[in-house]
């Protein structure tokens, strides 16, 4: 940063569109595909967990320990294996999105009332009905809230993978902004970050509205 | 297999104890950034902490911020500093990551002393009041011991954040323990990054680990943590 050049250089921002919307464009990809995989995972451990009680606190600690790992070392850990790839970032960052998931899941179905379940099955549901239409959207808010911490998490999570030399908008934080002491690359990367993350929160919440509007009609979780 | 004999020789080559660029130097300069950031937090964020939990005002101004603090990336949040200090023509290294994790500590620790000072039994601090205690004693003797296991957990989580982030100084050439995984990146050396990232994730799981056994020690005797009372979810760096 030289003396007198003003501290955001819009002339660059409207040079750079084309590239700040490509950053854009890889930094939601990988975090959709994180949340994605991450929640399929999930669910699939929380249903085991819920069916095997016992499994449930050695899940929980092993997801914890994945979750202690820093961003840098858990990448650097898988770059000798995996090399320096999409697959790299995706083993790290589905990681971390399983202890809130699992979590989260786990407490949502645990809330679904038992004279809910005893009636669906008086009802004569099967269990993958009764699951599917009973209990999934009783349990939504719950599930909803884990995956917007998961995003949020994950959406900041992405700019560190630029430090080996992967993309996102990481690139216009560390790149081209710290390491050529521009701080307009700087604040387009943590801008463009930040906003992602706000409307993705957003977003699910709304969406989590529009599929459960009873939630919010008696006053409830929505 | 050939790839951990050369990990375990990486550990064993001297040249990697010593120098600027040795464990012993960088894990030095991690604790450093980690430790100064820490009490920083430490000093604004217990105070403003225990001021709203005790007066009840602005809550809803702290939970906002935390909110608004956990959307911006720790990367970001060091990125955003270190034009600034720049500006200030101080070491920028160093001070841009203690000021941005400084930054990032104090949320947990505002947040979890407020929840830990506001879930305390109206009546026990009514009966302190009945007593005669003035607000200061009721404070220190019944408000924040009651709190102190979330008091704790608040800390905790905070440390074991400035930790994992100070990792992230090396973009600014702040040194630490990352620098060492982001040369071996740049220069392709697989071992050191696989070595030296087994010794960031080993100092995360010892921190986590000692102020857990912190919290478990501070504890005042009969004071367990409540079962419905969980701190709130630490956020990832």
């Amino acid at each position: 940063m030289n003396p007198g050049e003003p501290l955001i250089d819009f002339g660059w921002i409207a040079g750079h569109l084309d590239d700040i919307a490509q950053r854009i464009g890889e930094h939601a990809t990988m975090t959709v595909l994180a949340v994605g995989i991450g929640f399929i995972i999930s669910f699939a451990l929380a249903l085991l967990a819920r069916n095997r009680r016992a499994l449930y606190g050695p899940i929980m600690i092993g997801a914890d320990l994945l979750y202690s790992i820093p961003s840098l070392a858990f990448f650097a850990l898988m770059i000798p294996f995996t090399g320096i790839s999409i697959l790299t970032a995706e083993i790290a960052l589905v990681s971390y999105t399983l202890l809130v998931l699992v979590r989260n899941i786990v407490t949502a179905f645990d809330g679904v009332p038992r004279e809910v379940i005893e009636a669906a099955d008086g009802m004569g549901f099967s269990r993958a009905q009764r699951l599917v239409r009973i209990e999934l959207p009783i349990a939504l808010p719950v599930i909803v809230a884990g995956i917007r911490i998961a995003t949020v998490t994950t959406v900041g999570l992405v700019t560190v993978t630029s430090l080996i030399g992967l993309g996102g908008l990481g690139y216009f934080i560390v790149t081209s902004g710290i390491n050529r002491f521009f701080p307009t690359s700087i604040f387009v990367g943590v801008a463009a970050s930040v906003g992602m993350a706000v409307l993705a929160d957003a977003g699910l919440l709304l969406l989590q509205r529009a599929l459960t509007p009873w939630a919010r009609a008696r006053g409830g979780t929505g | 297999m050939e790839f951990f004999g050369e990990v375990t020789a990486w550990f064993a080559d001297p040249a990697n104890w010593m120098g600027r660029n040795g464990v012993p130097n960088r894990l030095v300069e991690h604790l450093a950034i980690s430790g100064t950031a820490l009490s920083i937090g430490l000093a604004i964020g217990l105070p403003l902490g225990i001021f709203i939990g005790h007066t009840g005002r602005g809550a809803f101004l702290a939970i906002s911020l935390a909110n608004v603090g956990r959307a911006i990336p720790s990367l970001g949040m060091i990125g955003l500093v270190f034009p600034m200090v720049l500006a200030l023509d101080i070491p920028g290294g160093f001070w841009s990551t203690v000021i941005a994790l400084a930054a990032l500590a104090v949320p947990p620790v505002v947040t979890n002393t407020y929840a830990g000072l506001r879930d305390v039994d109206a009546d026990i601090i009514e009966s302190g009041r009945g007593m005669g205690m003035r607000e200061r004693d009721l404070l220190a003797r019944v408000e924040v011991p009651i709190a102190l296991p979330l008091i704790l957990a608040g800390i905790r989580t905070s440390a074991v954040q400035v930790v994992a982030t100070a990792t992230l100084a090396v973009v600014v050439g702040g040194g630490t323990l990352g620098t060492l995984i982001y040369i071996g990146v740049q220069t392709g050396d697989e071992p050191q990054v696989f070595a030296s990232a087994l010794v960031v994730a080993l100092l995360a799981l010892v921190t986590e680990s000692a102020f857990a056994l912190l919290q478990r020690a501070t504890l005042p005797r009969g004071i367990r943590p409540r079962p419905g009372a969980q701190p709130v979810l630490r956020p990832r760096s």
